[in-house]
């Protein structure tokens, strides 16, 4: 049986008198990606801050590797941290560093690497995401789809065991977001790392997840591989798939 | 919550807060070798761009202090003396306060706007979950910068103060600039000292470097608290300009009590 790293276990989360999580429960095994699906506000990247500590759950448990994430100290969340990558929406670059800096900032910061190696390693990844050039740019310089290549970029400079992405599509246009998912369908096969997907776009999904789980009401209200969830006549998803311009 | 209560719970999380970064940032300060250049851009950010407002306000509070304290002493046939009170007003309580005032309203307001617009697009989050210490990377370098920049641009202020009262004097009031010079330097030297210098002006030092402090303090923490996009931002900069101020005010009172009277 595959080892499960990631369970929610009827989460629940409100802010203020809203209830955007309401028993959320679902798990993902080792090296799989887990694709996120939902109307907006159901709480997709609720469930993504949850997982990486950023917030915690009003009730029910949020477990990394067999772990309680609110249980942890800061020391422990700040490790588990570290084997853990996370695109945000936006890139969430640091604005008064270039792009090479903004990738190598976890390694300066937190291990004791010599210049050299660090810039080795900054060199590799951005040859991953095929943006080598753009080492001195700043982030005011790049498009939106280079922003998201170097927010992969910095999220995966760690190698990380677990990625969670936050709608790695949003804001780019269907070629450049086609890029983006063919690349992280590579990096997934490539890194065997364990991933859970938030998107909004049917191709993204279709792209690069394992397994789909579609979230109303705070709930998961179905989870099926990609395939089947597509060809599927809950009439829920077949009323927000038909939304979908993909 | 009770209307009158809330302001007050406000005020109380926003001065903890304030108290646990300074705490932060003092377990921090073995860091400030490693962090040395990113230092030295926050003083050419936060007090080499202020230097030309620093020299044109001191210059004409020093003239203001001449005339407002020459026209009296004129009358009473003592204006030999405006040197020595216009250095010592700079030096006690013009310069330290003008200045500080001046960093609240540019590096203060820089600093809350700058790690404001971080805080609401995220960045503040990635440095979270990349276990990055944002103390020690966005806080420790400011606050220590404002420390070094706030006493030299005091000195800065307090001599162009100096020299505009003599300005004053020498053109309206008929005093030699050289007899004003004399009683100013004659008021700054106290040959008794370590460095020849009075406890006015340490004090004016000293009351600078923690008005440095707190003007970078309340900016940061007002930025790192900002939340709520564009609105959040503005908010946090208006916040930070207005607590420096009130706090270098009440700071001032406690400092200048316990330089002089206790």
């Amino acid at each position: 049986m595959a080892e499960i790293v990631i369970r929610l276990q009827d989460v629940v989360k409100s802010f203020g008198a809203q209830r955007v999580l309401d028993g959320l429960s679902f798990d993902v095994e080792r090296g799989q990606c887990l694709g996120i699906m939902g109307p907006s506000g159901t709480g997709k990247s609720v469930v993504l801050r949850h997982v990486i500590g950023l917030i915690k759950a009003d009730a029910g448990l949020v477990e990394v590797e067999g772990r309680d994430v609110a249980r942890l100290s800061r020391k422990e969340l700040s490790a588990l941290r570290r084997r853990m990558g996370f695109l945000f929406q936006e890139g969430a670059l640091i604005n008064w560093l270039s792009v090479g800096e903004n990738v190598a900032l976890p390694l300066r910061e937190n291990t004791d690497m010599k210049d050299a190696e660090i810039r080795e390693r900054v060199a590799a990844k951005l040859e991953l995401v095929r943006i080598p050039e753009a080492w001195e740019k700043m982030p005011s310089q790049l498009s939106g789809g280079m922003k998201k290549r170097v927010g992969i970029a910095r999220a995966l400079i760690t190698d990380p065991e677990i990625v969670l992405y936050d709608e790695p599509n949003a804001g780019l246009d269907p070629e450049i977001s086609q890029q983006i998912n063919d690349l992280l369908r590579e990096l997934h096969e490539r890194l065997h790392v364990t991933a859970l997907l938030v998107e909004h776009r049917v191709r993204c999904i279709r792209t690069v997840a394992d397994d789909v789980l579609f979230l109303e009401g705070g709930k998961a209200l179905v989870r099926l591989p990609p395939e089947e969830f597509f060809a599927s006549g809950h009439p829920r998803i077949v009323q927000f798939l038909g939304a979908d311009p993909d | 919550m009770n209307v009158l209560l809330r302001p007050v719970v406000t005020l109380a999380e926003g001065l903890g807060y304030q108290i646990e970064l300074l705490g932060a940032v003092g377990a921090r300060l073995v860091h400030v070798p490693a962090r040395a250049r990113v230092i030295a851009d926050q003083i050419y950010q936060s007090a080499l761009q202020t230097v030309h407002v620093v020299l044109v306000v001191g210059l004409f509070i020093g003239m203001i202090v001449a005339l407002q304290t020459g026209i009296e002493l004129a009358r009473i046939g003592q204006q030999d003396q405006i040197g020595t009170i216009v250095a010592l007003s700079m030096a006690r309580e013009m310069g330290p306060f003008i200045t500080a005032t001046i960093l609240a309203a540019t590096a203060g307001s820089s600093m809350a706007a700058e790690i404001g617009t971080m805080a609401v697009s995220d960045e503040l989050a990635a440095l979270e979950v990349l276990s990055i210490d944002r103390v020690k990377l966005l806080v420790m370098p400011r606050v220590v910068a404002l420390a070094i920049a706030a006493p030299l641009l005091t000195i800065l202020c307090d001599t162009i103060g100096v020299v505009g009262g003599g300005f004053v004097a020498q053109s309206q009031l008929n005093v030699s600039y050289q007899l004003y010079m004399d009683s100013a330097i004659d008021a700054l030297r106290d040959p008794a000292a370590i460095l020849p210098l009075p406890k006015d002006v340490y004090g004016g030092l000293f009351k600078s470097v923690v008005f440095g402090v707190i003007v970078a303090l309340i900016g940061c923490a007002a930025g790192l608290r900002a939340s709520g996009g564009a609105l959040g931002v503005g908010n946090a900069t208006r916040s930070a300009v207005r607590d420096a101020i009130i706090a270098i005010i009440i700071t001032n009172y406690f400092i200048t009590w316990a330089l002089y009277q206790a």
